[in-house]
């Protein structure tokens, strides 16, 4: 990669959010700001090789793309814009200070998470708008077709506008419900790429548990006193720093059991770590944790050991009690189950397990449980059928794998 | 910004009966804080009619436009300065009239 390109790639990672922040902060339009960023990216490349990179690729970017929205407004000469062009004009307010930059970012990414939108086209809108990446990048992400994914988003930005949803930072009291919201949406563009869903897919999605780190990231910056956003940050450094050991060279999912651990990534386990002590010292002084903070801290129990045996069951079985009373999810139960079962004994998770099916039937990780309890027992005709059955539902390449291979060691 | 706020009732598992009081209570509040424009109950989509004078001749039909479970009971129009303070008026209105409640744009 040329030093051009690779400057151009840097400035798109650090200030594209920026960029369009300023420009949706300016022109109260997420239309034109996505647009016009977009442009002044396309102009930097051909520039920059011509005369070199700016000192300050940030206001070059910022400078360049307000110069392309007053053009986009003035060739378009709508009657709706003449008063936002009287305001450009008129517009002599100096640059803001960093901090109130920053701040422009919180609020592209409150008003892309807000809760009138549905969460896929909050997802979509935050990997756009805030992320930077393009609509086919993000059509492919979700294996929806490019022309579908751009209906979503445009969609997504005239409801926007038309409903009158507003650029701010929710108000403390709001901003509890709020934040979860934008959560939820980071949480899930990262669980799609950790367990990538589709046949003809990668396994893990480096790339969208990657952007997912990375906004989490902002987002813990930003809001660095926000427990939850501290949870999901070490939620998602933990699980990632098991990637590469999760799937073997043959593409097969690697159970926790077999990973070797000494593939695992030290760095963001130490980082991972770290959080998740400052979350423990705060439940400590009187904060009660949330779900992502206590899903983190199981995963540090996890990382923590030097194997399965070294684990600290009763540490995890008790950290799932605790998530049970904040989130009734049978998916959690399950999980609680899986612990209970090193704990306990398999015998008394499979009947936990069991009294989950009418919730969970069509769900491939019920069946996979289930399946590797009845091995456990020795009961290998049932847990064939439950290992039949979660091929059938698993929808992750290297899983399925996994699942085939367990299922043909069966006597 | 303009809202149009509808009450949306169901048929087959209709909100309470006995909220008028509370309603009354709750559009005092929107007067005096400005956000009230209009508000109207309606009586029963059977008392609707139809029109449709697009071809050569006005043809009534009884009955509402669409027949469904779900239905519009009642309608609201909002001044208000955004999304946000409108849903969180329509939070408050759907627990008042116990039934579900859609806030929609004006153009």
């Amino acid at each position: 990669m040329s030093d051009v390109e690779e400057a151009v790639t840097r400035a798109h990672r650090d200030e594209w959010a920026r960029v369009v922040a300023a420009l949706t902060r300016r022109f109260g339009d997420l239309d034109i700001a996505e647009e016009a960023a977009a442009e002044a990216f396309a102009t930097a490349v051909e520039r920059w090789r011509a005369g070199g990179v700016p000192p300050n690729p940030g206001a070059w970017l910022t400078t360049t793309a307000t110069r392309k929205a007053i053009d986009r407004i003035r060739r378009e000469n709508k009657r709706d814009d003449r008063q936002k062009e009287a305001q450009m004009v008129y517009d002599n307010t100096p640059p803001e200070p960093l901090g109130a930059i920053d701040d422009e970012r919180l609020r592209l990414i409150f008003t892309c998470c807000h809760p009138a939108l549905a969460m896929e086209a909050r997802v979509a809108l935050t990997l756009r708008m805030v992320g930077g990446l393009t609509v086919p990048e993000i059509a492919r992400a979700f294996l929806v077709q490019e022309t579908a994914m751009e209906k979503r988003i445009t969609r997504a930005k005239a409801k926007i506008k038309a409903a009158r949803i507003p650029y701010r930072i929710p108000s403390a009291e709001d901003l509890p419900a709020r934040i979860s919201g934008v959560l939820a949406a980071l949480f899930l563009v990262f669980n799609e790429g950790y367990l990538a869903t589709g046949s003809g897919t990668e396994p893990v999605r480096h790339d969208l548990t990657a952007e997912a780190i990375r906004l989490t990231r902002l987002i813990r910056a930003l809001m660095p006193d926000n427990g939850e956003a501290a949870g999901l940050l070490a939620l998602m450094l933990l699980t990632e720093a098991r990637r590469t050991a999760r799937v073997s060279s043959s593409g097969e999912l690697v159970s926790l059991d077999e990973q070797v651990r000494g593939g695992w990534d030290a760095a963001l386990i130490a980082e991972g770590h770290r959080l998740v002590r400052e979350r423990l010292a705060a439940a400590a002084a009187g904060e009660a944790p949330g779900r992502y903070q206590i899903l983190a801290a199981i995963n540090a129990v996890h990382t923590s050991a030097r194997d399965i045996r070294d684990t600290d069951w009763s540490q995890v079985v008790a950290l799932y009690d605790q998530l049970v009373h904040l989130d009734p999810s049978p998916i959690i139960a399950l999980n609680r189950a899986i612990a209970v079962a090193e704990l306990d004994g398999p015998e008394v998770a499979l009947a936990a397990v069991d009294s989950l099916e009418h919730r969970l039937a069509g769900y491939h990780a019920y069946h996979t449980t289930r399946a590797d309890l009845l091995r456990r027992l020795g009961r290998s005709q049932q847990s064939r059928a439950a290992y039949d059955k979660a091929i059938e539902l698993a929808g992750n390449t290297a899983e399925t794998a996994y699942l085939t291979r367990r299922r043909d060691q069966l006597r | 910004m303009q809202y149009l706020v509808s009450v949306i009732d169901d048929k087959s598992n209709p909100g309470s009966t006995d909220r008028q009081p509370a309603i009354s209570a709750f559009n005092e509040r929107l007067i005096a804080q400005g956000y009230w424009v209009f508000a109207g109950g309606l009586a029963d989509t059977e008392a609707a009619t139809v029109i449709d004078n697009r071809g050569e001749q006005a043809v009534f039909s009884d009955g509402p436009f669409v027949e469904s479970k779900e239905y519009l009971a009642g309608v609201w129009v909002w001044e208000a300065p955004d999304l946000d303070v409108a849903l969180k008026l329509a939070a408050e209105a759907s627990k008042v009239c116990d039934r579900k409640i859609e806030v929609r744009p004006f153009q």
